[in-house]
Protein backbone atom coordinates (compact mmCIF):
# COMPACT_ATOMS: atom_id res chain seq x y z
CA UNK A 1 0.00 0.00 0.00
CA UNK A 2 3.01 2.19 0.65
CA UNK A 3 3.70 2.34 -2.76
CA UNK A 4 0.30 3.33 -4.16
CA UNK A 5 0.98 6.45 -1.46
CA UNK A 6 3.74 7.00 -2.99
CA UNK A 7 2.16 7.03 -6.64
CA UNK A 8 -0.59 9.32 -5.57
CA UNK A 9 2.17 12.00 -4.65
CA UNK A 10 3.76 11.63 -7.99
CA UNK A 11 0.55 11.58 -10.10
CA UNK A 12 -0.35 14.51 -7.77
CA UNK A 13 2.65 16.59 -9.41
CA UNK A 14 1.11 16.51 -12.73
CA UNK A 15 -0.16 20.07 -13.89
CA UNK A 16 -3.78 18.39 -14.97
CA UNK A 17 -7.20 18.46 -13.67
CA UNK A 18 -7.31 15.31 -13.65
CA UNK A 19 -4.28 14.09 -11.70
CA UNK A 20 -5.81 15.14 -8.70
CA UNK A 21 -8.65 12.68 -8.48
CA UNK A 22 -7.75 9.21 -6.77
CA UNK A 23 -10.23 7.54 -9.22
CA UNK A 24 -8.07 8.70 -11.97
CA UNK A 25 -5.17 7.77 -10.52
CA UNK A 26 -6.21 4.48 -9.47
CA UNK A 27 -7.39 3.98 -12.98
CA UNK A 28 -4.05 5.34 -14.68
CA UNK A 29 -1.95 2.99 -12.43
CA UNK A 30 -4.24 -0.06 -13.49
CA UNK A 31 -3.91 0.67 -17.35
CA UNK A 32 -0.34 0.59 -16.48
CA UNK A 33 0.04 -2.87 -15.01
CA UNK A 34 -2.57 -4.46 -17.66
CA UNK A 35 -1.43 -2.79 -20.69
CA UNK A 36 1.82 -4.22 -20.69
CA UNK A 37 0.95 -7.95 -20.15
CA UNK A 38 -1.95 -7.56 -22.89
CA UNK A 39 0.87 -6.91 -25.17
CA UNK A 40 2.58 -9.56 -24.24
CA UNK A 41 0.31 -12.18 -24.70
CA UNK A 42 -1.61 -10.60 -27.88
CA UNK A 43 1.84 -11.19 -29.85
CA UNK A 44 1.43 -14.71 -29.35
CA UNK A 45 -2.65 -14.76 -29.71
CA UNK A 46 -2.20 -12.93 -33.31
CA UNK A 47 1.12 -15.37 -34.13
CA UNK A 48 -0.86 -17.81 -33.48
CA UNK A 49 -4.50 -16.83 -35.02
CA UNK A 50 -5.98 -17.36 -31.41
CA UNK A 51 -8.06 -14.04 -31.76
CA UNK A 52 -11.53 -16.05 -31.76
CA UNK A 53 -10.38 -18.32 -28.94
CA UNK A 54 -10.00 -15.19 -26.84
CA UNK A 55 -12.84 -13.72 -27.74
CA UNK A 56 -14.53 -16.71 -26.51
CA UNK A 57 -12.65 -16.75 -23.06
CA UNK A 58 -13.94 -13.00 -22.51
CA UNK A 59 -17.89 -13.60 -23.41
CA UNK A 60 -17.60 -16.92 -21.40
CA UNK A 61 -17.46 -14.23 -18.31
CA UNK A 62 -21.51 -13.79 -18.87
CA UNK A 63 -21.75 -17.55 -17.77
CA UNK A 64 -19.01 -17.30 -15.30
CA UNK A 65 -21.34 -14.60 -13.22
CA UNK A 66 -24.41 -16.58 -13.97
CA UNK A 67 -22.91 -19.37 -12.16
CA UNK A 68 -21.89 -16.59 -9.22
CA UNK A 69 -25.65 -16.00 -9.03
CA UNK A 70 -26.80 -19.53 -8.99
CA UNK A 71 -24.48 -20.40 -5.81
CA UNK A 72 -25.56 -17.12 -4.29
CA UNK A 73 -21.59 -15.74 -4.71
CA UNK A 74 -21.12 -12.06 -3.95
CA UNK A 75 -18.60 -11.89 -6.32
CA UNK A 76 -18.24 -13.77 -9.60
CA UNK A 77 -14.63 -13.43 -10.11
CA UNK A 78 -14.15 -16.86 -8.79
CA UNK A 79 -16.42 -18.66 -10.84
CA UNK A 80 -15.54 -16.71 -14.11
CA UNK A 81 -11.92 -17.51 -13.46
CA UNK A 82 -12.84 -21.19 -12.96
CA UNK A 83 -15.15 -21.30 -15.90
CA UNK A 84 -12.61 -19.43 -18.38
CA UNK A 85 -10.02 -21.85 -17.31
CA UNK A 86 -11.90 -24.56 -17.70
CA UNK A 87 -13.09 -24.00 -21.84
CA UNK A 88 -9.46 -22.47 -22.27
CA UNK A 89 -7.48 -26.02 -20.89
CA UNK A 90 -11.16 -27.72 -23.00
CA UNK A 91 -10.86 -26.42 -26.71
CA UNK A 92 -6.76 -27.21 -26.27
CA UNK A 93 -7.30 -30.08 -25.77
CA UNK A 94 -10.36 -30.77 -28.02
CA UNK A 95 -8.67 -28.86 -30.92
CA UNK A 96 -6.46 -32.17 -32.18
CA UNK A 97 -8.94 -34.14 -31.72
CA UNK A 98 -11.82 -33.01 -33.54
CA UNK A 99 -12.77 -33.05 -37.23
CA UNK A 100 -14.34 -30.10 -37.48
CA UNK A 101 -13.10 -27.07 -38.34
CA UNK A 102 -11.62 -24.83 -34.61
CA UNK A 103 -13.51 -22.17 -36.04
CA UNK A 104 -16.76 -24.12 -36.16
CA UNK A 105 -16.28 -25.62 -33.04
CA UNK A 106 -15.33 -22.09 -31.44
CA UNK A 107 -18.41 -20.56 -33.37
CA UNK A 108 -20.94 -23.36 -31.40
CA UNK A 109 -19.13 -22.72 -27.98
CA UNK A 110 -19.13 -18.94 -28.50
CA UNK A 111 -23.26 -18.89 -29.16
CA UNK A 112 -23.95 -21.17 -26.17
CA UNK A 113 -22.03 -20.02 -23.62
CA UNK A 114 -23.36 -16.48 -24.28
CA UNK A 115 -27.02 -17.58 -24.56
CA UNK A 116 -26.76 -19.56 -21.53
CA UNK A 117 -25.20 -16.83 -19.48
CA UNK A 118 -27.95 -14.23 -20.94
CA UNK A 119 -30.90 -16.44 -20.14
CA UNK A 120 -29.77 -17.18 -16.29
CA UNK A 121 -28.76 -13.62 -16.12
CA UNK A 122 -31.94 -12.40 -17.54
CA UNK A 123 -34.68 -14.27 -15.48
CA UNK A 124 -37.52 -11.76 -13.82
CA UNK A 125 -35.76 -9.25 -16.15
CA UNK A 126 -32.81 -8.64 -14.16
CA UNK A 127 -30.20 -8.45 -17.01
CA UNK A 128 -29.77 -4.55 -16.88
CA UNK A 129 -27.98 -5.21 -13.30
CA UNK A 130 -25.19 -7.18 -15.19
CA UNK A 131 -24.62 -4.62 -18.19
CA UNK A 132 -21.61 -2.89 -16.52
CA UNK A 133 -19.82 -6.27 -16.97
CA UNK A 134 -20.32 -5.27 -20.65
CA UNK A 135 -18.71 -2.21 -20.91
CA UNK A 136 -16.23 -2.42 -17.44
CA UNK A 137 -15.61 0.94 -15.62
CA UNK A 138 -11.30 1.29 -14.97
CA UNK A 139 -12.82 4.55 -12.75
CA UNK A 140 -14.05 2.20 -10.27
CA UNK A 141 -10.94 0.18 -9.65
CA UNK A 142 -9.93 -0.04 -6.14
CA UNK A 143 -6.58 -0.22 -4.24
CA UNK A 144 -7.05 -4.07 -3.10
CA UNK A 145 -7.94 -4.65 -7.11
CA UNK A 146 -4.59 -2.74 -8.28
CA UNK A 147 -2.16 -5.30 -5.55
CA UNK A 148 -3.56 -8.14 -7.70
CA UNK A 149 -3.08 -6.59 -10.92
CA UNK A 150 0.65 -5.99 -9.72
CA UNK A 151 1.08 -9.66 -8.89
CA UNK A 152 -0.43 -10.95 -11.89
CA UNK A 153 1.67 -8.41 -13.86
CA UNK A 154 4.51 -9.43 -12.24
CA UNK A 155 3.73 -13.47 -12.95
CA UNK A 156 2.99 -13.14 -16.46
CA UNK A 157 6.22 -11.39 -17.21
CA UNK A 158 7.81 -13.88 -14.96
CA UNK A 159 6.18 -16.91 -17.24
CA UNK A 160 6.67 -14.77 -20.57
CA UNK A 161 10.86 -14.78 -19.80
CA UNK A 162 10.84 -18.20 -18.84
CA UNK A 163 8.42 -19.52 -21.58
CA UNK A 164 8.98 -17.20 -24.24
CA UNK A 165 11.22 -19.16 -26.85
CA UNK A 166 9.56 -22.28 -25.84
CA UNK A 167 6.38 -20.87 -27.03
CA UNK A 168 7.74 -19.55 -30.29
CA UNK A 169 9.15 -22.74 -31.50
CA UNK A 170 6.00 -24.05 -30.75
CA UNK A 171 4.24 -21.73 -32.99
CA UNK A 172 6.05 -22.42 -35.14
CA UNK A 173 5.78 -26.23 -35.64
CA UNK A 174 5.09 -28.83 -32.11
CA UNK A 175 7.27 -31.62 -33.41
CA UNK A 176 10.07 -29.50 -33.64
CA UNK A 177 9.81 -27.83 -30.71
CA UNK A 178 9.30 -31.27 -28.83
CA UNK A 179 12.50 -32.53 -30.68
CA UNK A 180 14.37 -29.83 -28.88
CA UNK A 181 12.75 -30.89 -25.32
CA UNK A 182 9.96 -28.76 -25.10
CA UNK A 183 7.18 -29.72 -23.56
CA UNK A 184 4.63 -28.53 -26.06
CA UNK A 185 1.30 -29.45 -23.61
CA UNK A 186 2.65 -27.62 -20.88
CA UNK A 187 3.21 -25.01 -22.81
CA UNK A 188 0.08 -24.81 -24.57
CA UNK A 189 -1.83 -25.28 -21.57
CA UNK A 190 0.04 -23.03 -19.66
CA UNK A 191 -0.52 -20.09 -22.08
CA UNK A 192 -4.15 -20.93 -22.59
CA UNK A 193 -4.56 -20.66 -18.79
CA UNK A 194 -2.44 -17.38 -18.40
CA UNK A 195 -4.71 -15.91 -21.30
CA UNK A 196 -8.04 -17.16 -19.23
CA UNK A 197 -6.87 -15.65 -16.13
CA UNK A 198 -5.50 -11.65 -17.61
CA UNK A 199 -8.85 -11.76 -19.31
CA UNK A 200 -10.95 -12.79 -16.89
CA UNK A 201 -9.63 -10.28 -14.18
CA UNK A 202 -9.47 -7.50 -16.27
CA UNK A 203 -13.38 -7.98 -17.61
CA UNK A 204 -14.11 -5.52 -14.98
CA UNK A 205 -11.87 -2.46 -16.36
CA UNK A 206 -12.67 -2.77 -19.73
CA UNK A 207 -15.45 -4.81 -20.28
CA UNK A 208 -16.55 -8.60 -21.83
CA UNK A 209 -17.75 -6.78 -25.37
CA UNK A 210 -13.79 -4.76 -25.95
CA UNK A 211 -11.82 -7.10 -23.96
CA UNK A 212 -10.47 -9.21 -26.86
CA UNK A 213 -9.32 -5.54 -28.90
CA UNK A 214 -6.85 -4.67 -26.13
CA UNK A 215 -5.08 -8.23 -26.84
CA UNK A 216 -5.01 -8.19 -30.81
CA UNK A 217 -4.93 -4.35 -31.52
CA UNK A 218 -1.65 -3.55 -30.29
CA UNK A 219 0.02 -6.90 -31.38
CA UNK A 220 -1.60 -6.60 -35.01
CA UNK A 221 -0.29 -2.83 -35.09
CA UNK A 222 2.81 -2.95 -34.33
CA UNK A 223 3.17 -6.32 -37.15
CA UNK A 224 2.66 -4.18 -39.40
CA UNK A 225 6.47 -2.92 -39.25
CA UNK A 226 8.37 -5.09 -37.13
CA UNK A 227 10.94 -7.38 -38.46
CA UNK A 228 11.83 -9.91 -35.28
CA UNK A 229 10.24 -10.62 -32.11
CA UNK A 230 11.86 -7.82 -30.29
CA UNK A 231 10.71 -4.82 -32.05
CA UNK A 232 7.33 -6.89 -32.40
CA UNK A 233 7.18 -7.38 -28.78
CA UNK A 234 8.37 -3.96 -27.67
CA UNK A 235 5.65 -2.24 -30.70
CA UNK A 236 3.16 -3.84 -29.41
CA UNK A 237 4.13 -3.23 -25.41
CA UNK A 238 4.25 1.11 -26.50
CA UNK A 239 1.45 1.08 -28.51
CA UNK A 240 -0.60 -0.70 -25.43
CA UNK A 241 0.57 1.13 -23.04
CA UNK A 242 0.50 4.48 -25.25
CA UNK A 243 -3.71 3.66 -26.21
CA UNK A 244 -3.98 2.63 -22.54
CA UNK A 245 -3.05 6.27 -20.96
CA UNK A 246 -4.09 8.39 -23.94
CA UNK A 247 -7.41 6.56 -23.88
CA UNK A 248 -8.14 7.27 -20.14
CA UNK A 249 -6.92 10.80 -19.98
CA UNK A 250 -9.28 11.61 -22.99
CA UNK A 251 -12.18 9.97 -21.83
CA UNK A 252 -11.80 12.13 -18.66
CA UNK A 253 -12.71 15.09 -20.62
CA UNK A 254 -15.05 13.60 -23.17
CA UNK A 255 -17.12 11.83 -20.84
CA UNK A 256 -17.13 8.40 -22.44
CA UNK A 257 -16.65 4.56 -21.25
CA UNK A 258 -12.71 4.92 -20.85
CA UNK A 259 -12.00 1.35 -22.07
CA UNK A 260 -13.27 1.92 -25.45
CA UNK A 261 -11.89 4.95 -25.55
CA UNK A 262 -8.68 3.10 -25.43
CA UNK A 263 -10.01 0.34 -27.53
CA UNK A 264 -10.80 3.34 -30.00
CA UNK A 265 -7.14 4.64 -29.61
CA UNK A 266 -5.94 1.59 -30.40
CA UNK A 267 -7.71 1.00 -33.25
CA UNK A 268 -6.38 4.03 -34.27
CA UNK A 269 -2.81 2.90 -33.53
CA UNK A 270 -3.48 -0.10 -35.77
CA UNK A 271 -4.90 1.96 -38.65
CA UNK A 272 -2.34 4.46 -38.63
CA UNK A 273 0.47 1.59 -38.91
CA UNK A 274 -1.34 -0.52 -41.77
CA UNK A 275 -1.00 2.80 -43.98
CA UNK A 276 2.45 3.50 -43.39
CA UNK A 277 3.98 0.06 -42.36
CA UNK A 278 3.06 -0.47 -46.28
CA UNK A 279 5.63 3.13 -47.35
CA UNK A 280 8.52 2.04 -44.46
CA UNK A 281 7.96 -2.00 -45.47
CA UNK A 282 8.41 -3.07 -49.03
CA UNK B 1 17.88 -58.48 -46.05
CA UNK B 2 20.82 -57.05 -44.22
CA UNK B 3 19.62 -56.96 -40.35
CA UNK B 4 22.92 -56.55 -38.05
CA UNK B 5 23.80 -53.43 -36.44
CA UNK B 6 27.49 -52.90 -36.47
CA UNK B 7 29.73 -50.47 -34.20
CA UNK B 8 27.13 -48.10 -33.79
CA UNK B 9 23.88 -47.67 -35.11
CA UNK B 10 19.93 -47.02 -34.44
CA UNK B 11 17.78 -50.52 -34.62
CA UNK B 12 14.22 -50.78 -34.33
CA UNK B 13 12.55 -53.99 -33.51
CA UNK B 14 9.22 -55.08 -34.12
CA UNK B 15 7.73 -51.40 -34.29
CA UNK B 16 3.88 -51.65 -34.46
CA UNK B 17 1.64 -48.76 -34.01
CA UNK B 18 -1.89 -48.81 -33.66
CA UNK B 19 -4.10 -45.62 -34.13
CA UNK B 20 -7.73 -47.07 -32.78
CA UNK B 21 -8.96 -49.72 -34.68
CA UNK B 22 -6.42 -49.22 -37.52
CA UNK B 23 -2.95 -51.04 -37.84
CA UNK B 24 -0.62 -48.24 -39.02
CA UNK B 25 2.65 -50.04 -38.93
CA UNK B 26 3.22 -54.09 -37.92
CA UNK B 27 6.46 -55.64 -37.48
CA UNK B 28 8.66 -53.01 -38.62
CA UNK B 29 12.63 -53.68 -38.47
CA UNK B 30 15.00 -51.57 -39.69
CA UNK B 31 18.69 -49.98 -38.58
CA UNK B 32 20.81 -47.65 -39.76
CA UNK B 33 24.15 -47.55 -39.10
CA UNK B 34 25.94 -44.29 -38.38
CA UNK B 35 27.03 -42.68 -40.92
CA UNK B 36 24.80 -44.01 -43.12
CA UNK B 37 21.68 -42.37 -44.99
CA UNK B 38 18.34 -44.11 -45.51
CA UNK B 39 15.73 -43.31 -47.70
CA UNK B 40 12.08 -43.94 -46.96
CA UNK B 41 9.75 -44.22 -49.65
CA UNK B 42 6.28 -45.45 -49.72
CA UNK B 43 3.10 -45.08 -51.51
CA UNK B 44 0.39 -42.39 -49.21
CA UNK B 45 -0.68 -43.77 -46.70
CA UNK B 46 1.89 -45.87 -46.37
CA UNK B 47 2.91 -44.83 -42.43
CA UNK B 48 6.34 -42.76 -43.17
CA UNK B 49 5.20 -39.65 -41.43
CA UNK B 50 3.89 -41.91 -38.25
CA UNK B 51 7.26 -44.31 -38.48
CA UNK B 52 8.50 -40.46 -37.73
CA UNK B 53 6.38 -39.21 -35.39
CA UNK B 54 6.79 -42.67 -33.73
CA UNK B 55 10.84 -42.06 -33.76
CA UNK B 56 10.20 -38.71 -32.62
CA UNK B 57 7.71 -39.98 -29.63
CA UNK B 58 5.10 -38.27 -30.50
CA UNK B 59 3.23 -41.72 -30.63
CA UNK B 60 2.54 -44.52 -28.55
CA UNK B 61 4.34 -47.70 -30.31
CA UNK B 62 4.97 -51.54 -29.60
CA UNK B 63 8.58 -53.16 -30.02
CA UNK B 64 12.14 -51.33 -29.68
CA UNK B 65 13.85 -48.27 -30.90
CA UNK B 66 17.19 -47.71 -29.60
CA UNK B 67 20.43 -46.30 -30.33
CA UNK B 68 23.69 -49.08 -29.73
CA UNK B 69 27.08 -48.31 -29.62
CA UNK B 70 29.49 -50.77 -28.63
CA UNK B 71 30.87 -50.81 -25.38
CA UNK B 72 27.78 -48.96 -24.11
CA UNK B 73 24.27 -50.01 -23.11
CA UNK B 74 21.17 -48.91 -25.62
CA UNK B 75 19.61 -45.91 -25.00
CA UNK B 76 17.05 -43.76 -26.63
CA UNK B 77 18.89 -41.61 -29.93
CA UNK B 78 19.40 -38.64 -29.25
CA UNK B 79 16.98 -36.96 -32.51
CA UNK B 80 17.88 -34.14 -34.93
CA UNK B 81 14.18 -33.64 -36.68
CA UNK B 82 13.90 -31.27 -39.98
CA UNK B 83 10.21 -30.71 -40.18
CA UNK B 84 8.33 -30.71 -43.65
CA UNK B 85 6.37 -27.50 -43.25
CA UNK B 86 6.12 -25.32 -40.78
CA UNK B 87 2.43 -23.78 -39.81
CA UNK B 88 3.62 -20.24 -38.99
CA UNK B 89 1.28 -17.74 -40.46
CA UNK B 90 3.42 -15.86 -43.30
CA UNK B 91 3.69 -12.61 -41.77
CA UNK B 92 4.67 -13.47 -38.41
CA UNK B 93 7.16 -11.03 -37.20
CA UNK B 94 9.78 -13.96 -36.37
CA UNK B 95 13.48 -13.51 -38.50
CA UNK B 96 15.70 -16.24 -38.79
CA UNK B 97 17.61 -15.65 -35.76
CA UNK B 98 14.81 -15.58 -33.59
CA UNK B 99 14.36 -18.91 -34.53
CA UNK B 100 17.42 -20.43 -34.19
CA UNK B 101 18.07 -18.18 -31.55
CA UNK B 102 14.89 -19.36 -29.70
CA UNK B 103 15.79 -23.31 -30.30
CA UNK B 104 19.65 -23.11 -28.77
CA UNK B 105 19.07 -20.61 -26.13
CA UNK B 106 16.96 -20.37 -22.97
CA UNK B 107 17.52 -16.48 -23.24
CA UNK B 108 14.38 -14.72 -24.05
CA UNK B 109 14.69 -13.17 -27.43
CA UNK B 110 11.83 -11.01 -27.36
CA UNK B 111 13.35 -9.26 -24.74
CA UNK B 112 16.35 -9.05 -27.79
CA UNK B 113 19.07 -11.05 -28.97
CA UNK B 114 22.30 -10.18 -27.31
CA UNK B 115 26.08 -10.14 -29.19
CA UNK B 116 27.10 -12.87 -28.36
CA UNK B 117 23.62 -15.17 -28.94
CA UNK B 118 23.84 -13.25 -32.12
CA UNK B 119 27.09 -14.47 -32.82
CA UNK B 120 26.57 -18.02 -32.32
CA UNK B 121 23.62 -17.95 -34.46
CA UNK B 122 25.92 -16.62 -37.44
CA UNK B 123 28.28 -19.65 -36.71
CA UNK B 124 25.30 -22.13 -36.56
CA UNK B 125 23.86 -20.97 -39.91
CA UNK B 126 27.14 -19.93 -41.45
CA UNK B 127 28.00 -24.23 -41.77
CA UNK B 128 24.72 -24.36 -43.63
CA UNK B 129 25.94 -21.61 -46.40
CA UNK B 130 22.46 -19.50 -44.40
CA UNK B 131 24.02 -16.87 -42.51
CA UNK B 132 23.31 -14.59 -45.28
CA UNK B 133 19.37 -15.21 -43.98
CA UNK B 134 19.88 -14.07 -40.59
CA UNK B 135 18.16 -10.84 -40.49
CA UNK B 136 15.15 -12.46 -43.02
CA UNK B 137 11.80 -13.16 -41.76
CA UNK B 138 11.05 -16.95 -41.65
CA UNK B 139 7.94 -16.36 -44.20
CA UNK B 140 10.35 -14.61 -46.66
CA UNK B 141 12.52 -17.80 -47.19
CA UNK B 142 12.48 -20.13 -49.89
CA UNK B 143 11.84 -23.92 -49.92
CA UNK B 144 15.42 -24.76 -49.54
CA UNK B 145 16.79 -21.66 -47.51
CA UNK B 146 13.90 -22.99 -44.84
CA UNK B 147 15.25 -26.49 -45.51
CA UNK B 148 18.77 -25.45 -44.67
CA UNK B 149 17.76 -23.18 -41.52
CA UNK B 150 15.78 -26.08 -39.93
CA UNK B 151 18.29 -28.39 -40.74
CA UNK B 152 20.92 -25.84 -38.86
CA UNK B 153 18.83 -25.88 -36.10
CA UNK B 154 18.31 -29.77 -35.93
CA UNK B 155 22.14 -29.95 -35.82
CA UNK B 156 22.79 -27.71 -33.12
CA UNK B 157 21.43 -30.72 -30.27
CA UNK B 158 24.37 -33.12 -32.11
CA UNK B 159 21.89 -35.76 -32.35
CA UNK B 160 22.87 -39.21 -33.42
CA UNK B 161 19.91 -39.84 -35.94
CA UNK B 162 18.82 -36.91 -38.20
CA UNK B 163 14.70 -37.71 -39.17
CA UNK B 164 14.19 -35.44 -42.58
CA UNK B 165 10.52 -35.35 -43.27
CA UNK B 166 10.19 -35.29 -47.01
CA UNK B 167 12.46 -32.47 -47.91
CA UNK B 168 12.12 -32.54 -51.37
CA UNK B 169 8.24 -30.78 -51.04
CA UNK B 170 8.26 -27.38 -52.49
CA UNK B 171 12.15 -26.98 -52.48
CA UNK B 172 14.07 -26.01 -56.24
CA UNK B 173 16.10 -28.78 -58.05
CA UNK B 174 18.98 -26.31 -57.06
CA UNK B 175 18.51 -25.67 -53.66
CA UNK B 176 17.40 -29.54 -53.17
CA UNK B 177 20.59 -30.86 -54.82
CA UNK B 178 22.68 -28.52 -52.21
CA UNK B 179 20.37 -29.18 -49.55
CA UNK B 180 21.16 -33.09 -50.25
CA UNK B 181 24.95 -32.37 -50.80
CA UNK B 182 24.96 -30.72 -46.81
CA UNK B 183 23.32 -33.76 -45.88
CA UNK B 184 26.11 -35.77 -47.49
CA UNK B 185 28.83 -33.94 -45.77
CA UNK B 186 27.21 -34.12 -42.56
CA UNK B 187 26.89 -37.63 -42.35
CA UNK B 188 30.39 -38.10 -43.30
CA UNK B 189 32.11 -35.81 -40.56
CA UNK B 190 29.70 -36.33 -37.63
CA UNK B 191 29.65 -40.15 -38.34
CA UNK B 192 25.83 -39.31 -38.05
CA UNK B 193 22.62 -41.64 -38.75
CA UNK B 194 20.15 -40.09 -41.37
CA UNK B 195 16.40 -41.24 -42.28
CA UNK B 196 15.03 -39.27 -44.96
CA UNK B 197 11.23 -39.69 -45.99
CA UNK B 198 10.16 -39.01 -49.13
CA UNK B 199 7.83 -38.78 -52.26
CA UNK B 200 10.78 -37.92 -54.36
CA UNK B 201 12.39 -41.14 -55.79
CA UNK B 202 14.09 -40.80 -58.40
CA UNK B 203 15.82 -38.13 -56.84
CA UNK B 204 16.53 -39.10 -53.44
CA UNK B 205 17.76 -42.30 -54.85
CA UNK B 206 21.77 -40.85 -55.81
CA UNK B 207 21.87 -39.60 -52.18
CA UNK B 208 21.16 -42.59 -50.28
CA UNK B 209 23.02 -45.79 -49.05
CA UNK B 210 20.07 -47.83 -48.57
CA UNK B 211 16.67 -47.35 -49.62
CA UNK B 212 13.77 -48.69 -48.04
CA UNK B 213 10.25 -49.01 -49.07
CA UNK B 214 7.70 -49.22 -46.44
CA UNK B 215 4.21 -50.24 -46.52
CA UNK B 216 2.68 -50.63 -43.35
CA UNK B 217 5.66 -52.97 -42.85
CA UNK B 218 9.03 -52.99 -44.40
CA UNK B 219 8.18 -54.30 -48.75
CA UNK B 220 11.98 -54.31 -49.63
CA UNK B 221 15.04 -53.18 -48.76
CA UNK B 222 18.57 -52.60 -50.38
CA UNK B 223 20.89 -50.16 -52.47
CA UNK B 224 18.72 -48.00 -54.29
CA UNK B 225 18.67 -49.65 -57.94
CA UNK B 226 17.80 -52.72 -56.94
CA UNK B 227 14.91 -51.50 -54.50
CA UNK B 228 14.09 -49.48 -57.78
CA UNK B 229 13.66 -52.47 -59.83
CA UNK B 230 12.11 -54.25 -57.28
CA UNK B 231 8.38 -55.38 -58.61
CA UNK B 232 6.61 -54.82 -55.11
CA UNK B 233 7.89 -50.66 -56.03
CA UNK B 234 6.38 -50.79 -59.36
CA UNK B 235 3.35 -52.37 -58.06
CA UNK B 236 2.96 -49.95 -54.96
CA UNK B 237 3.98 -46.70 -57.16
CA UNK B 238 2.40 -48.04 -60.75
CA UNK B 239 4.73 -48.62 -63.54
CA UNK B 240 7.56 -45.64 -63.76
CA UNK B 241 10.80 -45.34 -65.56
CA UNK B 242 12.80 -44.39 -63.14
CA UNK B 243 15.54 -42.49 -64.51
CA UNK B 244 18.94 -42.50 -62.61
CA UNK B 245 21.10 -40.34 -63.58
CA UNK B 246 22.85 -39.24 -60.68
CA UNK B 247 25.02 -36.06 -60.63
CA UNK B 248 28.66 -36.21 -59.93
CA UNK B 249 28.27 -35.10 -55.93
CA UNK B 250 26.05 -38.12 -55.92
CA UNK B 251 26.88 -40.44 -52.72
CA UNK B 252 27.40 -43.30 -54.89
CA UNK B 253 30.52 -41.52 -55.41
CA UNK B 254 32.40 -41.53 -52.62
CA UNK B 255 35.26 -39.65 -53.77
CA UNK B 256 33.72 -36.72 -53.91
CA UNK B 257 36.33 -34.12 -52.29
CA UNK B 258 33.45 -32.16 -50.68
CA UNK B 259 33.50 -29.16 -52.32
CA UNK B 260 32.49 -26.71 -49.02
Amino acid sequence: MAIIEVWYRLINLLPFSWSHYVFMKNALLAVLLVTPCFALLGTMVVNNRMAFFTDVLGHSALTGIAIGVILGIQDPTFPMIVLAVFLAVAINLLKDRTKASIDTVLGVLFAFIVALGIVILSRQGGFVKYTSYLIGDILAVSPQQIIWFFTITIVVLGYWYMAGNALILTSVNPSLARSRRVNTFLIETSFTIFLALVVIVSIRLVGILIINSLLVLPAAASRNFARNMHSYTLGAVIISIFSGITGLVVSYYWGTASGATIVLFAAALYGISALSGRWLIK
Amino acid sequence: MRNTCEHCCTKIDNLRVELGANIILDNVNLHVDCGEVIGVVGPNGAGKTTLLRTILGEIPYQGNIAFRISGSPAKKPKIGYVPQKLQFDLSSPISVTDLVASAISRKPIWAGVGKGLSEKVKGVLSLFSAEHLLKRRIGELSGGELQRMLLAIAMTSEPELLLLDEPASGVDVKGLSLFYRIVDDLRKKHDIAVILVTHDLAGVSCYVNRLILLNRSVIAEGVPQDVLSNEKLVKAFGPTLWNISCLPNSISKEDNNGNH
